[in-house]
């Protein structure tokens, strides 16, 4: 009887745990966003410089690692690609193959991931660190709020240059793709992107963007909740499941995309 | 004492972390110009209460009133103008460590005024000279002593000529001469810019150097609140035991011991 | 916060130009008198600053008075403070600037 009643009682602390946690989160979007929008009403502005060296940190940085990521990713795709689609001797599809995959999901993902993997857990490190050595009470002493001054820069730049990241996988991508098709099938990268204009249209391309807009709420939030949630002591380990839980929840609300992109699935069959 | 000079009046303030009691009953006052050390052994909650003097949590019940504003009522926007009168220099400093000492000084300026870059500058250099710190402004953080960063942070807390300073554990980690030094800095900030100073400190050689009145705080609640003289008369056995550094050596009650040794086993 | 407002008057003993404050010179009213400095310090009149009236200064006037006194030593003209209140005296002697400002009794030491 005792078993049942602690495994129950270890359930429903488990849930309000989650609930709980959800809700911070959700507030702390919030937040953010409402002193990304209001801040300068409120006279506590989110200062451009910041935003801009916070672009800098998460944006900028990352276009190494990840047009190395797309490049990679475009060519496998059009290696695999043509490897499938010669058993139906069909392997002039692979640009439509690619175009579609690359421009709705491997291109946030992948910028997505990367991004989450580089700067998740340095964010909850750095906000971390500032709470254990009451930086973050030094904040608000001063009568600066934290989530202003920390995390809506983060945000914006976030919002900023995810979405641009993800544009420019898109066309490191099907470079790679381009790269690989000139020589498999010795079709000219020209005519390449040529064909990959034909067959996209505006819509893939924006459903990408899109997505990489969450992943940039998520990324932030995330990080920085682990970060505020850290009191000084051992907290270290909890800090980096949850950055691997961050990729899992970029990676899962990619995977409900899926969903929606099967009209793109059927413009495949045509 | 009429009310209108207090700077500090905290009535019958009780906090809770989770279910356990943190402060229970805590009620002291401080005038204008005063300097209150606030002290104790470790868990005594001294800590606890300097951080909901800052505002930083919620008081199960009670008030705080910092410069006769109650601040467990105020509104955000009437705490950020509470704020520009109130400087804290916490125990590690607290500098941002993104930022150059001087930086870290003028931050508060940038935040709360709209004043000339230049004369930004001068202040927050003239509070460098004021705590023997002047030409370290470009200076990162991290090449500071431990002494150096708590008179950094007492500059950037004072940079605003607050009516309020706090002072976390001035003395903690600080070589003796150090500490003195810091101990008289205090004295002259309140002299000059009659600030009411709150000093949270277990030393009590500095206590009794710089204090005008002792509230001494002994497992959430205030053994006394009054002046220097009379805590060190006080007859109080828990009074005497921080005073002459004898451990502790409390009757244990049988019941509560065993409850709190096997509470949730069957 | 302080309500008062500072009060400047501008006079003239020849050979100087005397800035009066009077009220208090905290963070919202120091800008109008690092203003008024400057820009009598641009007339290219040696500046005597009276703060015998002054209920209060915080380290902002101060620093308005610094920055006076080193465009006016930039200029190789006269700058000095006269009859210093009380308060103002506290925030000077804090920071030892008593001993770098010339500073004299009263207005009638000087003229």
């Amino acid at each position: 009887m005792n078993a049942v009643l602690s495994f129950v009682s270890q359930v429903g602390q488990r849930s309000l745990q989650v609930v709980r946690e959800v809700g911070y989160h959700a507030a702390l979007m919030v937040e953010a966003f409402y002193w990304l929008l209001l801040g300068h009403w409120r006279r506590q502005p989110v200062r451009l410089g910041a935003v801009f060296k916070e672009a800098i940190g998460v944006g900028v940085n990352a276009i190494p690692i990840v047009a190395l990521a797309s490049f990679a990713t475009g060519m496998m795709l059009a290696i695999q690609g043509i490897y499938t689609l010669r058993t139906f001797g069909a392997e002039g599809q692979v640009v439509l193959g690619i175009s579609l995959s690359v421009t709705r999901e491997f291109a946030p993902l992948i910028t997505g991931i990367f991004v989450a993997g580089r700067s998740g857990s340095a964010i909850a490190a750095r906000i971390g660190t500032m709470q254990i050595s009451q930086e973050i009470d030094a904040l608000r002493v001063i009568g600066i709020n934290p989530v202003r001054y920390l995390v809506a820069p983060l945000l914006a730049a976030m919002l900023l240059t995810l979405p641009a990241l993800t544009i420019l996988s898109d066309l490191v991508a099907l470079f790679g793709g381009a790269l690989y098709c000139a020589g498999e099938l010795s079709l000219p990268i020209g005519i390449f992107f040529d064909r990959v204009f034909e067959v996209l249209v505006v819509d893939d391309v924006i459903h990408g963007v899109l997505k990489s807009f969450i992943f940039a709420v998520i990324i932030v939030l995330i990080g920085a909740a682990n970060g505020f949630n850290v009191n000084a002591g051992a907290e270290g380990v909890g800090g980096r499941q949850r950055a691997r839980w961050c990729l899992g929840a970029s990676a899962s609300s990619s995977r409900i995309w899926y969903l929606h992109s099967l009209p793109a699935a059927k413009r495949l069959q045509h | 004492m009429p009310t209108t000079d207090l700077a500090i009046d905290v009535d019958h303030l009780v906090t809770h972390y989770g279910p356990r009691k943190i402060l229970d009953d805590i009620s002291f006052q401080a005038r204008q110009g005063e300097i209150m050390v606030i002290m104790g052994g470790s868990g005594s909650g001294k800590s606890t209460l300097l951080r909901h003097l800052l505002g930083l949590h919620q008081p199960t019940s009670g008030s705080i009133k910092l410069l006769g504003k109650d601040i467990t009522r105020l509104s955000a926007d009437e705490m950020y103008d509470l704020r520009k009168n109130m400087g804290v220099a916490f125990q590690g400093g607290a500098l941002f460590n993104s930022m150059t000492v001087g930086e870290n000084v003028e931050l508060p300026l940038r935040e709360h005024t709209k004043l000339d870059e230049n004369t930004m500058r001068i202040m927050s250099r003239m509070k460098l000279e004021v705590v023997n710190l002047a030409g370290f402004e470009s200076l990162m953080p991290s090449e500071l002593s431990g002494g150096m960063i708590k008179r950094a942070a007492l500059a950037r807390a004072i940079v605003m000529d607050p009516r309020l300073l706090f002072f976390d554990e001035p003395s903690a980690g600080l070589d003796p001469v150090v500490s003195a030094e810091l101990d008289d800095l205090i004295l002259i900030l309140r002299d000059a810019m009659n600030m009411t100073i709150v000093v949270v400190t277990h030393e009590l050689e500095s206590a009794f150097k710089i204090a005008d009145r002792i509230t001494v705080l002994d497992q959430g609640r205030i053994l006394m609140s009054d002046t220097v003289a009379a805590v060190r008369a006080s007859d109080n056995p828990r009074i005497q035991s921080l005073l002459n550094r004898t451990p502790r050596n409390e009757a244990i009650n049988p019941e509560e011991y065993m409850e709190r040794l096997t509470r949730e086993i069957s | 916060m302080r309500g008062k407002q500072v009060d400047i008057q501008i006079e003239f003993r020849t050979p100087y130009m005397v800035v009066r404050l009077s009220g208090d010179v905290d963070l919202h009213s120091s800008p109008s008198a690092r203003e008024v400095i400057l820009d009598c310090l641009k007339k290219k009149m040696p500046l005597l600053i009276d703060l015998s009236a002054v209920s209060y200064m915080d380290s902002s006037g101060v620093a308005s008075l610094v920055e006076g006194y080193q465009a006016a030593r930039k200029q190789g003209m006269d700058f000095a403070l006269v009859a210093v209140a009380q308060p103002a005296m506290n925030v000077l002697k804090l920071a030892r600037l008593d001993k770098v400002f010339p500073i004299h009794a009263s207005l009638d030491d000087v003229v």
